[in-house]
């Protein structure tokens, strides 16, 4: 079969259906999202969102202990949220191959911090292997099955976002069905108590023996690029590429798998070349590694934050720079804003009228934090609104003049806000949680949650009632408004933040990508409009300002929300007339 | 056969990511290696989107560094200006007339500098307006498809490598005018209209 042009996480797809795998789960994060999304399309797999990425390992972990092999895929930081029942499946071992992927981010293009997963082998010992390109991405997937299975572990597929949103020319090959292993009880193996516990601890050293055995040998799928003797270098995952760009005389070692090393290859390598150095992002992980092999690496100047490229290994190796154009000062930057019509304009200008501190969430509500909003507080983690705006509290930091508003999004609600309100309503708590409930996933690109209900197949389920699930906690204030009401919404905050008691107030309309017919659209009346400006302060992407400072709206962007209808005070906007040529589209 | 790379520069929604794809995909068409390069996530909310495609005998690395690019296709004024430093000195510069402001801009927080058009017609830029070949091509939203019609007279791809590339990529109702667009941008630029 010819090449074709896959993306790292179709090709991760590709490599887990072609390895025949049965089920694959996930919680969506950038830049990890799109894999899961591939593999629902494939045929005889299963594929399903998960609430959270622990809850997805721990269904893995299931179809695994079931004798199928499973696939879960999470951002690096979903891996914080798996991280328990990681660990101990590293002691337990798997039936069915179990393959984790872990997609980094670092320069933080989607993300709230850098980590490198890479840790995670040492930590948990795991297996980690590392992909340089599409190419890889399918192959060591397939080989990530028959690791697991082969070693009795969980693998980890290391990406980054430029191994999971770059393309790539991969050749595609069929699905081996892999044989169901049949259940069989074994406590020693699958329950994890002290005494069962202390002899799979060491079990797991005799597995990582066996692998590292492999890793050594000629089976091994680390691989060496043979140049010049002078400089050799070290490297894994995309890395390698600048490298091989940047340095094209160098003698390359790919560390395909980053846990267990191959530490007598590696010696070999060092031992084989005048210096040696390392190539790494994120972390010294490499580096470290070597030091305590003994191997005299060189120190460069390459930078512990953000991305390489390889430019940036060129100049740390004395390549000199290209030649530059002066490029033009002074350009205005472009944030990413709220869509025309987001529902959650209003819920912040309304939190924004109340002065309330916000303390915010993981999603495309956290853009409520730039301007000309402003409205947002904080950002830590998944879920960490809720928490937050109870800590705040403790504090002495919710006032009546500025209370203190956790706010959350439907999807993050369910992934880890839902225990965050449980301590808040158990403890006696006193304060507003505004739960933003688009019907969606949106940041993501528009994934069903159980909020919504539905699935990764489309298939319409239960939806998860948070009126009731507030009530089940016995939350005495549970408010149901619609953000684009904006009177209404500010009339509800102001209201309910000022009791001295837990209030939730759901702030429900569907994400303005999901409508499928716009509303009639609006247009400014000249002769009306003084400039004020005060439409404009929404940061609606629709409206902006013409000669005078006077409004304009965008007629091929305005969905007609009427937001900006309700924040104009000398009814400047009106509907606007049938007689919009757009263009014919 | 030395590296080819293209940046396609623009903001989210102008449809830089499809554009790319049916660059990469010629290129692969044309028994070719292919890198690209896309950052998203933001991509539907407003913000710049920039894809990086690579071709040639063998492309190790998806991404560039200032000064490494041979050609910009700019969808918009101030993403070309932003862009500019990616391209070496002597590459092409193509840029669409049209400008985004972005919401700073539109809320006073800070201005447009003027004169970015003579800035970049100075580095050597040709110019085009992509939206109105498109609307003569029947739907301003094939101004990404006129724009790979004016980058097409650069590279050296047949014509008909391109139009199978989107006939297979673009929605099936869209062909034609995806098609009479890239015939208007490969006009545009082949008979020095989009020069100034």
């Amino acid at each position: 079969m010819a090449a074709i042009l896959l993306s790292g996480n179709e090709a991760i797809a590709r490599g887990a259906w072609e390895a025949g795998v049965a089920v694959g789960v996930a919680y969506p994060g950038t830049p990890s999202t799109e894999t899961l999304q591939n593999l629902v399309l494939m045929e005889d797999v299963i594929a399903e969102w998960a609430p959270n990425e622990k809850v997805a390992l721990e269904v893995a972990a299931g179809v695994s202990m079931g004798g199928r092999r499973a696939l879960v895929t999470m951002k690096h930081v979903g891996m914080n949220v798996a991280a328990d029942p990681l660990f101990t499946l590293a002691y337990t071992g798997v039936s069915g191959g179990l393959v984790v992927l872990v997609a980094d981010d670092p320069g933080m293009h989607s993300s709230q911090n850098e980590q490198d997963s890479r840790n995670w082998g040492p930590f948990a010992r795991v297996p980690v292997l590392e992909p340089s390109d599409s190419a890889e991405a399918l192959a060591f997937t397939k080989l990530a099955f028959e690791l697991s299975e082969r070693f009795d572990i969980p693998v980890i597929v290391r990406s980054v976002t430029r191994i999971s949103h770059s393309k790539g020319l991969v050749e595609v090959g069929e699905r081996i069905e892999a044989e169901p292993k049949p259940y069989e009880k074994d406590a020693a193996k699958w329950v994890m108590m002290p005494a069962m516990a202390r002899k799979r601890r060491l079990d797991l050293d005799e597995r990582m023996r066996a692998l590292t055995e492999w890793a050594e040998s000629d089976e091994g799928p680390d691989t060496v690029h043979e140049g010049s003797t002078e400089l050799g270098v070290v490297v894994s995952g995309v890395a390698y590429q600048y490298v091989r760009e940047a340095l094209p005389e160098a003698s390359v070692y790919k560390v395909a798998l980053g846990f267990p090393l191959a530490a007598e290859r590696i010696k070999r390598f060092a031992a084989s070349v005048d210096r040696i150095a390392v190539v790494e992002e994120a972390d010294t992980y490499l580096a470290k590694s070597l030091l305590a092999m003994g191997i005299p690496v060189e120190e460069t100047s390459l930078p512990a934050d953000g991305e390489l490229s390889p430019g940036k290994v060129s100049s740390a190796f004395g390549m000199g720079e290209p030649e530059t154009r002066a490029g033009i000062e002074g350009l205005p930057p472009r944030p990413p804003l709220m869509c025309p019509g987001c529902p959650h304009r209003g819920a912040f200008y309304a939190l924004r009228k109340a002065r309330a501190t916000v303390t915010g969430d993981i999603g495309c509500y956290t853009l409520a934090a730039l301007q000309p909003l402003a409205a947002m507080d904080s950002c830590v983690c998944m879920g960490a609104g809720i928490g937050m705006a109870h800590g705040m509290a403790l504090a002495g930091a919710s006032t009546e003049k500025k209370p203190v508003v956790g706010v959350i999004g439907d999807s993050t609600f369910a992934h880890s806000g839902v225990t965050g309100l449980m301590h808040m309503a158990y403890n006696a708590g006193v304060g507003t949680i505004a739960i933003l409930d688009n019907r969606i996933t949106a940041m993501t690109g528009h994934q069903g949650n159980p909020v919504t209900g539905r699935t990764l197949s489309g298939r319409q389920n239960r939806e998860l009632d948070l009126e009731a699930l507030c009530a089940a906690m016995g939350i005495e204030h549970v408010t149901v408004v619609d953000p684009h009401d904006l009177a209404e919404t500010e009339r509800v905050v102001k209201e309910e933040v000022a009791r001295d008691e837990l209030s939730v107030i759901i702030m429900r309309a569907p994400c303005a990508l999901l409508l499928k017919e716009r509303e009639a659209v609006y247009a400014v009346n000249d002769e009306a409009c003084t400039a004020c400006g005060a439409c404009i302060r929404l940061g609606c992407p629709a409206i902006s300002s013409v000669e005078g400072g006077k409004a304009f709206i965008d007629v091929t962007l305005c969905v007609g929300c009427a937001q900006c209808v309700q924040v104009c005070r000398f009814d400047a906007i009106e509907p606007a007339g049938p007689a919009c040529d757009i263009g014919g589209v | 056969m030395a590296v080819t790379t293209v940046v396609l520069a623009g903001v989210g929604g102008q449809g830089t990511i499809l554009a790319a794809d049916v660059l990469a995909k010629v290129a692969a068409a044309a028994g070719l290696d292919v890198k690209l390069s896309e950052v998203h996530g933001m991509a539907q909310r407003g913000g710049s989107v920039d894809t990086t495609v690579r071709f040639g005998e063998q492309v190790h690395s998806p991404i560039v560094d200032p000064g490494m690019a041979d050609h910009l296709v700019a969808f918009e004024l101030i993403e070309a200006a932003r862009c500019l430093r990616f391209v070496r000195p002597g590459g092409r510069l193509l840029v669409n007339t049209r400008i985004i402001d972005p919401l700073p801009v539109l809320i006073g927080d800070t201005e447009r500098p003027e004169g970015l058009e003579g800035a970049l017609e100075t580095e050597g830029a040709v110019f085009l307006d992509a939206e109105q070949l498109a609307c003569q091509a029947g739907s301003p939203k094939s101004a990404n498809i006129v724009l790979l019609g004016a980058l097409s007279t650069g590279l050296e791809f047949d014509r008909g490598q391109w139009e199978s590339v989107i006939e297979e990529r673009v929605p099936a109702a869209t062909v034609e005018v995806n098609l009479r667009a890239f015939e208007l941008g490969r006009q545009a630029c082949i008979e020095g209209e989009c020069m100034r």
